[in-house]
């Protein structure tokens, strides 16, 4: 994985001066909350309901097993002893004091992290696919791509007070892990003539008017890539909407003017930036995409696992996937246990996942959009041995894609934003489907709950979408059904009148129920709602 | 009012600024004065007798006018360009690098701040306006 030469660690340590600098300025009083606004979350600094929040970056998902152990001790030095991995593969904190964040941000630099543009009306941390380099069906590792985005939006003098934020991911295989049609920018790494390049998709995102991205370019060559980039952001950031902040995101733009429209204005710009010579050279191209060479894998690995232990079985056949390499595979750490918050780990949890990785994945771990955490590089005969270690420390809940993986935002519990709390819906819900069986029978199954029509919690991209909402200052729960971050993205649609916390439970309970009533062979519960339809599913909520 | 806080070597330009409107109606002005909603591409023709160019910031938050600039130094204007507002510390050295070389801040910009602030990065990720080497050149040469 990437490793920081001296610019980069120059660059990473004199935020960490600034910021410290604007927080000693703040807390001086000589600048207002509405000053330092902006200035902190361009951070990753938040404040709560209770507390500060710090998000710290995860670039595409992708760390090392000592900035693992970096994270648990942040959440045990500055935080309750726990952290929370969030839906664009980063980590937040939700009990931060002010006057701590420097510190922190001082002990991330020492492992080439940071909390650059968590957050803020600029580019966020770039998201990718979690298989990078470890799935069958990828033509290239997209973090190269991923990381030369990543340095070239780090403090864009251009775009760090866009009209709103801006969300970037890049993946590489037509299976789509990363919701990147969802995003601001989605890129995927295709194959051209024996030349790879992206194609760049403009204008998705979820939020309260949820829109799939529409194809803006079919191949760019790395070569121009950034240009590209830029052309599309500079469009924006000229006329995106500043009016309204709920019109702000480039989807609306977009949806405004046609994609047509937009292209062409970008096609002129694109023509314009390009003459500047903002791309990096082949040369630097390579010596990023040097750090993502494959590990040493070992050849002639066995590809035999001992299957005897029935427990370990469904484990293997639930969170375990295929590995490109021979020999290897893909374990997939549930954060999903049976009456936990959706995304949390302890600090103990999160250095035993560090160790693991340094024992038996060459030392990477991935975080996923789904709040989950990845060894990527596994040999097969060493899954056994990683299993029990989980299942000693409470990670071995095997409902990787079951209707017990629900993503689910903060929620009223943390939020300032939410009208709703998404935590304790989630809970009842993975109780009522607690039957490990029940959850298998039932297969995949994408579940997704947010707290407000914000949708952090991704609700339009589930094969079941829950969203609270304020109704007469009580928490009430919409249902909807037929969304996919998937290759087949959609967005789902909203059943009829909302419930309350048990409503909702009692609503999902009836839609499975339907579902098992009606699936024919080989059916996954959105082929048979694409199927089907919504009303049978109405029918049997409302009667 | 905050000091005009000027990096050029020249003297400053005194005659007043004009609207956009006004500049492309009646072009003998030297000054003129832009709005965040405005299209510089309009003054590209005329970059060559216009002295300085004053890019509005109503609120800190409003960044139309960091593309404005990059748009003016791209086409070529040797200029003044002024950024004027709501013009933040914080704010200045992103401007530096979008090529503004003056700054009308509404309020005062404390001195040793903005000091700190300028100098603080010795390295930029990107290609921008203000002929700062972007890392990906200092590792290629």
């Amino acid at each position: 994985m990437y490793k920081y030469d001296q610019y980069d660690q120059a660059i990473v340590d004199a935020r960490v001066a600034e910021f410290r600098d604007q927080v000693t300025r703040r807390l001086a009083g000589q600048i207002t909350e509405d000053q330092f606004k902006p200035l902190r979350l361009m951070n990753g600094l938040y404040l709560q309901l209770h507390a500060y929040m710090l998000r710290v970056a995860v670039p595409y998902g992708t760390l090392d097993g000592r900035q693992m152990r970096m994270l648990g001790h942040i959440a045990r030095k500055y935080d309750r002893g726990y952290g929370h991995f969030t839906t664009r593969q980063n980590i937040q904190y939700n009990w931060i004091k002010l006057s701590d964040a420097p510190d922190i941000l001082a002990d991330l630099a020492t492992v080439e992290m940071h909390a650059i543009q968590t957050s803020g009306n600029c580019i966020r941390n770039i998201s990718s696919d979690q298989y990078a380099g470890a799935a069958a069906d990828e033509v290239a590792d997209p973090r190269p791509w991923a990381e030369l985005l990543r340095q070239w939006s780090t403090f864009h003098p251009e775009f760090s007070y866009l009209p709103r934020k801006f969300k970037i991911a890049v993946i590489a295989a037509d299976e789509d892990r990363a919701a990147m049609r969802l995003h601001d920018i989605g890129i995927q790494l295709v194959e051209r003539d024996g030349k790879l390049g992206g194609r760049i998709f403009v204008g998705g995102g979820m939020g309260r008017t949820p829109m799939v991205a529409p194809e803006i370019k079919d191949f760019i060559g790395a070569e121009d890539l950034l240009s590209y980039v830029e052309a599309c952001l500079r469009v924006y950031n000229r006329y995106g909407r500043r009016d309204n902040i709920y019109k702000a995101r480039i989807k609306i733009l977009i949806h405004e003017l046609g994609a047509d429209e937009y292209r062409r204005q970008v096609e002129e710009e694109f023509k314009l930036v390009k003459a500047l010579g903002i791309d990096p050279p082949q040369a630097e191209f390579d010596r990023i995409a040097a750090y993502f060479a494959p590990p040493a894998f070992e050849a002639g690995a066995s590809d035999a696992i001992d299957r005897s232990d029935p427990d370990f079985a469904v484990w293997l056949d639930q969170n375990v996937k295929a590995h490109k390499r021979p020999g290897y595979a893909i374990v997939n750490i549930s954060l999903k246990p049976a009456g936990g918050i959706p995304g949390d780990a302890s600090a103990e949890q999160i250095d035993l996942m560090a160790d693991l990785a340094g024992r038996y994945s060459f030392d990477e771990l991935r975080v996923t959009h789904a709040q989950n955490i990845v060894l990527p590089h596994v040999r097969k005969a060493d899954l056994h041995t990683i299993w029990q270690a989980l299942h000693g420390a409470g990670l071995a809940e095997a409902n990787l894609d079951l209707i017990t993986d629900i993503i689910a935002c903060p929620g009223l519990d943390y939020c300032s934003l939410a009208n709703a709390r998404s935590i304790p819906v989630a809970q009842k819900i993975a109780d009522r489907f607690a039957d490990p069986a029940r959850q298998r029978d039932l297969g995949e199954l994408k579940l997704k709950i947010s707290g407000c029509i914000n949708a952090c919690g991704h609700h339009h991209a589930g094969h079941i979408g829950i969203l609270g909402v304020d109704k007469k200052g009580t928490e009430n729960y919409q249902l909807l059904l037929g969304g996919s971050g998937a290759e087949d993205a959609s967005l789902g649609k909203i059943t009829g009148p909302g419930f309350d916390e048990d409503g909702i439970v009692d609503a999902v309970e009836r839609v499975t129920d339907r579902y098992v009533a009606l699936r024919e062979e080989g059916e996954r519960f959105l082929d048979t709602y694409r199927r089907v339809g919504i009303d049978p599913f109405k029918e049997a909520i409302y009667g | 009012m905050g000091d005009l806080l000027r990096y050029r070597d020249d003297a400053a330009h005194d005659e007043p600024a004009v609207t956009l409107d006004a500049f492309l109606g009646q072009t003998n002005a030297t000054a003129v004065r832009v709005e965040s909603g405005d299209d510089v591409r309009a003054l590209i023709p005329h970059l060559g007798q216009i002295a300085l160019i004053e890019v509005s910031f109503p609120k800190f938050r409003d960044g139309r006018g960091y593309s404005s600039a990059r748009i003016l130094r791209e086409a070529g204007y040797a200029g003044e360009l002024r950024a004027a507002g709501d013009v933040l510390v914080d704010q200045v050295p992103l401007m530096r690098r979008c090529g503004f070389d003056s700054f009308a801040p509404e309020a005062e910009i404390d001195a040793a701040t903005l000091e700190a602030s300028l100098s603080r990065y010795d390295h930029v990720y990107q290609v921008a306006a203000d002929g700062a080497v972007p890392v990906w050149k200092l590792r290629h040469g």
